[in-house]
């Protein structure tokens, strides 16, 4: 039994670090500082070891050599998921340059709602050491946080000690849409958060006429989407009197059409009360699944974010044609790789039919077999590595934590990529 | 392995080689002597070329966090020059902030061999050497930014002693895997999270009630006793600001001798004369860089056309966000650490200002008489992306091409510009001090840089051509490490360079304050946080060359 302490998690995309685990053999216990979200995730116990080819057990060699033969064969592979480190993300984007495939990271629906805001008006963020220690006012659109991150109030908000404020329980929380699912957002005085609540598809309106009331914009309605206009007013006030308010959303929870605008808005909104002469700042949650780890490196291996082809030798970006749902619905895409290497659940989508090969944490079991499954490390458990954090500027050092045999992501694809050499 | 090259016009002012015929023996990676004996495996004929060490690029914002928001930024910009991959190289896209394997293929292209990153953040260094990592042909190298970080302010707030400051730096150095100590608006990143919009030299901070001036005596002190080749590499206060050379000027006062880079040293040369209130500080500028031999500088040329700025401040980013062109603009605040800013620029030689920026750029390279300590960048991407340089050199070589660029520009700009009256032409000697050996004499590189025996065999060789933007532009050799790696301009081997680093001893108690800081405020444990060799090596490719440190009580 080895007990391993500081351990971070790539799991909950807030890059806790400070958990304790017990490794006996290939299994593992978190015995302090675990949630709902890390605890599961690193406890998962191995079921398979051994590579598939048509339900069949066969050696990695074997399975390569099948991966190879189907990329040979194909005109448009597409490579989805994209979960995994920063090294199985450069083998990635090395296997997609070589074949011509298109890469797509499956949270990229939700996030491309945040990269088109930000390609087109740009923003200003704050990362989560700065909240931490500054935000005396914080307000969340549209997102259930706790559900989405159970530690961060504890970790961010009401931590004990700041550097910059006298008693982190005055911070004041408000909530713009959907209420809390839980209590972790009230403060330690037992303050309960506001909320202003409305259904997802109003929040355009909301989000719109906050932001006029903050420009000082005249607004002439009492009532928007069954919210009081002088609430939102009083939210607009706190804002411009806060030392350093911090509004925060998740852009895959705002699943609505072109909620991309909503994000926007936030956005601008932040800016026009920095220059309303406060500071105020933005912070877009996400992180989960390797997402802003395949942006990262698919960003500076190609300038483009990670919904990309190389199928004209070229690196081309578009945010909309390369969503491999929608080519696999128009019949765009001949073969398949799926790379999923830290949640055994998310299965790959449903190709239609063509060849598939999947290189997925252990125990993914699959509706329809895919022609070649390849078990891989999970980073962080299996091997070390690297993984982004939500704020997209901490990359955290992954630990090994135990010996399980698996082959990494990285050390799969470039396998396959090496094939496709010969 | 023996290779020989022979005939060629060398210039190597670490060696007093100045344009002389010489035969050069390669072996093991490195120059030798001419053996006695021994025919070369290989021999190139490189008669009447003109053989200069591989250039390196001191100040290029080739690897770290704000650069690749900078890329995510501008898809339009990388959709005009997309680089399909080949048999040995990989896909990739330029312009302004290429992609990472464009940038080492690009580089290597132009005779390049190192290029350094100025603007590490220790929390995002990880990122910046991951980046770096992806960057092939090329050594690099990065400066950590320290001055606006909370744990630094904090011990100036309570007067911790020089020896402390020492140890926290040298510690943060070795943390983040750097090779020099930068810092960016001293003091100006925090104050800006404190909503100060600007900072004076002498203003204080209103949190810790430090001042800029305060801070760069600090730093360029601890540099100095760590005994941290490069000078303190320094983004001074007030970037862009008319007026502000009466800030550099007092900057260059108050490190009282020290040694002191002033980077982008352009951008911090305006006055505030003539009908616009914006003039050229470029011969005071320069005038005080001569007088102090303890200055150097790196110019921050701008060139016309599109780019997009990325830094660390972003307190003064913030501020011109207003010019940003396409009008988009990013600002982060940085885990109580630094910031960054990222503003897209389009200078235009019909803007008064932008024209007279350019002026002002090559004024300074023009007036500095020591070519030891002024050095060729444009800031990359901030003033233009670096493949200009091959344009800004003929600039400097060239008086009537010089002339004839600024007939052309915004005429209010030439009238307040002394430029056309400048006749100094940059000597092929010169250019080889400021893009070979000076660059890796004070970044502290030892065996780079220069043609003696024993130096590294990172060599360019190019055929003479009177238009020297042609000639530099495209290398018929280039030798990295020993092996040619360019032939004709074009890559024909990819290589992998090293990661150069210092590293002065310190006390090692300083981690106790340490892990008490990151446990009570930050979001990573302190063991987290340093990066490990393997980290960056186990990749593969990757590899560290430690340069030595000799620190010195003042």
């Amino acid at each position: 039994m080895t007990e391993i302490t500081e351990v971070p998690s790539p799991f909950c995309g807030i890059g806790s670090d400070d958990l304790t685990i017990q490794a006996d053999g290939v299994s593992i216990k978190v015995t302090k500082n675990g949630c709902a979200v890390n605890t599961p995730a690193f406890e998962q116990a191995i079921t398979d070891t051994s590579p598939r080819v048509d339900g069949k057990e066969v050696s990695l060699e074997w399975a390569v050599v099948r991966a190879v033969k189907i990329l040979k064969a194909a005109n448009q592979p597409v490579i989805g998921g994209c979960a995994t480190d920063v090294n199985g993300m450069r083998a990635l984007m090395a296997l997609a340059d070589r074949s011509g495939s298109v890469v797509d990271n499956m949270n990229f629906t939700g996030a491309k709602r945040n990269i088109l805001a930000m390609q087109d008006s740009g923003w200003m963020n704050t990362t989560l050491a700065e909240i931490k220690n500054r935000c005396d006012l914080f307000i969340v659109v549209g997102c259930d946080l706790e559900a989405f991150s159970p530690r961060f109030y504890e970790r961010y908000l009401w931590n004990k000690e700041s550097m910059f404020l006298d008693d982190t329980a005055d911070r004041e929380v408000i909530y713009i849409g959907k209420p809390p699912s839980g209590s972790a957002s009230t403060s330690p005085n037992k303050a309960k958060a506001k909320v202003l609540e409305c259904a997802d598809a109003d929040l355009p309106e909301v989000v719109a006429v906050l932001k006029a009331l903050i420009k000082g914009n005249p607004v002439f309605a009492d009532q928007v989407a069954g919210l009081a206009v002088a609430d939102l007013q009083e939210i607009a006030d706190k804002l411009k009197s806060a030392n350093y308010g911090v509004v925060t959303w998740a852009a895959g929870a705002l699943d609505f059409p072109q909620a991309e605008l909503t994000v926007q808005t936030i956005c601008e909104l932040v800016k026009d009360v920095n220059a309303s002469g406060v500071r105020c700042s933005g912070f877009p949650l996400g992180g989960k699944e390797g997402d802003q780890t395949a942006n990262q490196v698919c960003g500076w291996q190609t300038g483009y974010p990670a919904r990309m082809r190389f199928s004209s030798d070229i690196p081309e970006y578009d945010p909309f044609l390369y969503d491999i749902n929608q080519m696999f619905d128009n019949g765009e895409a001949d073969a398949f790789i799926w790379v999923q290497a830290f949640n055994s659940s998310a299965v790959p989508p449903q190709g239609g039919k063509i060849p598939t090969v999947v290189l997925g944490r252990s125990g993914m079991t699959f509706e329809e077999e895919p022609d070649v499954f390849i078990p891989v490390g999970t980073p962080g458990i299996d091997h070390a590595g690297h993984a982004y954090r939500l704020d997209n500027v901490v990359a955290i050092r992954l630990k090994k934590l135990r010996d399980s045999g698996l082959p990494s992501t990285a050390e799969v694809l470039t396998a396959i990529e090496q094939g496709l050499v010969i | 392995m023996l290779t020989k090259l022979t005939g060629g016009i060398v210039y190597d002012p670490a060696n007093k080689v100045n344009g002389k015929k010489k035969d050069i023996y390669i072996k093991d990676g490195k120059i030798v002597a001419k053996p006695r004996n021994v025919e070369p495996d290989k021999e190139y004929n490189i008669a009447g070329k003109v053989v200069m060490a591989g250039a390196i690029d001191l100040h290029t914002h080739i690897g770290g966090g704000k650069g690749n928001i900078a890329r995510m930024l501008m898809p339009e910009n990388h959709r005009i020059d997309p680089v399909a991959h080949t048999d040995i190289k990989r896909a990739g896209t330029g312009h302004a902030m290429p992609s990472t394997f464009t940038t080492g293929y690009r580089y290597a292209e132009m005779g390049y061999t190192a290029a350094f990153e100025p603007a590490v953040l220790p929390i995002n260094a990880r990122q910046a050497h991951m980046e770096m990592g992806d960057v092939p042909m090329l050594d690099k190298g990065g400066y950590v930014m320290l001055g606006s970080d909370d744990f630094y302010l904090r011990m100036m707030a309570a007067n911790k002693d020089q020896q402390a400051i020492n140890d926290y730096v040298a510690w943060t150095l070795r943390a983040a895997q750097g090779v020099g100590i930068k810092v960016v608006n001293p003091g100006g990143i925090s104050a800006f999270k404190f909503n100060q919009r600007q900072l004076d030299l002498d203003e204080n901070n209103k949190h810790y009630n430090v001042t800029p001036r305060e801070i760069l005596k600090s730093l360029a002190t601890a540099v100095k006793e760590l005994g941290i080749k490069h000078p303190l590499h320094v983004h001074g206060s007030n970037l862009g600001v008319p007026g502000n050379i009466q800030t550099t000027l007092d900057s260059i006062a108050g490190v009282e001798g020290l040694p002191m880079h002033l980077t982008h040293v352009q951008f911090h040369s305006y006055g505030t004369e003539g009908d616009f209130k914006f003039s050229s500080g470029g011969a005071e500028l320069a005038e005080a860089i001569n007088k102090n031999k303890n200055m150097s500088v790196d110019v921050g040329q701008i060139m016309f056309g599109q780019t997009v700025t990325a830094s660390g401040d972003n307190q003064r980013q913030y501020a011109n966000h207003a010019f940003s062109n396409p009008n988009k603009w990013v600002c982060m605040d940085i885990e109580c650490d630094a910031g960054c800013g990222l503003v897209p620029f389009k200078y235009r030689d019909k803007n008064f200002v932008n024209a007279l920026q350019w002026a002002i750029g090559l004024e300074i390279f023009l007036l500095v008489k020591d070519p030891w300590r002024i050095f060729l960048t444009t800031d990359h991407p901030n003033g233009a992306p670096f493949t200009s340089y091959p344009h800004l050199i003929r600039l400097l070589m060239d008086k009537s091409f010089r002339n004839d660029m600024l007939a052309t520009i915004h005429p209010e700009a030439q009238k307040m510009t002394t430029l056309g009256s400048i006749t100094r032409e940059y000597t092929m000697q010169e250019i080889a001090t400021l893009t070979r050996a000076g660059a890796a004499k004070i970044t502290g590189l030892v065996g780079r840089g220069a043609l003696g025996k024993g130096d590294w065999a990172d060599i360019t060789v190019y055929t003479e051509n009177e238009n020297r933007e042609k000639m530099f532009e495209k290398p018929d050799y280039v030798f990295k490490d020993g092996e040619m790696v360019v032939k004709d301009g074009e890559v024909v081997k990819t290589v992998w360079g090293t990661t150069h680093v210092v590293r002065p001893d310190y006390d090692k108690s300083v981690e106790k304050d340490l892990k008490k800081y990151f446990d009570k405020y930050l979001t990573m444990k302190m063991g987290n946080f340093a990066i490990s060799d393997d980290e960056m090596t186990e990749d593969g490719r990757g590899s560290l060359t430690v340069h030595p440190t000799v620190g010195e009580k003042i």
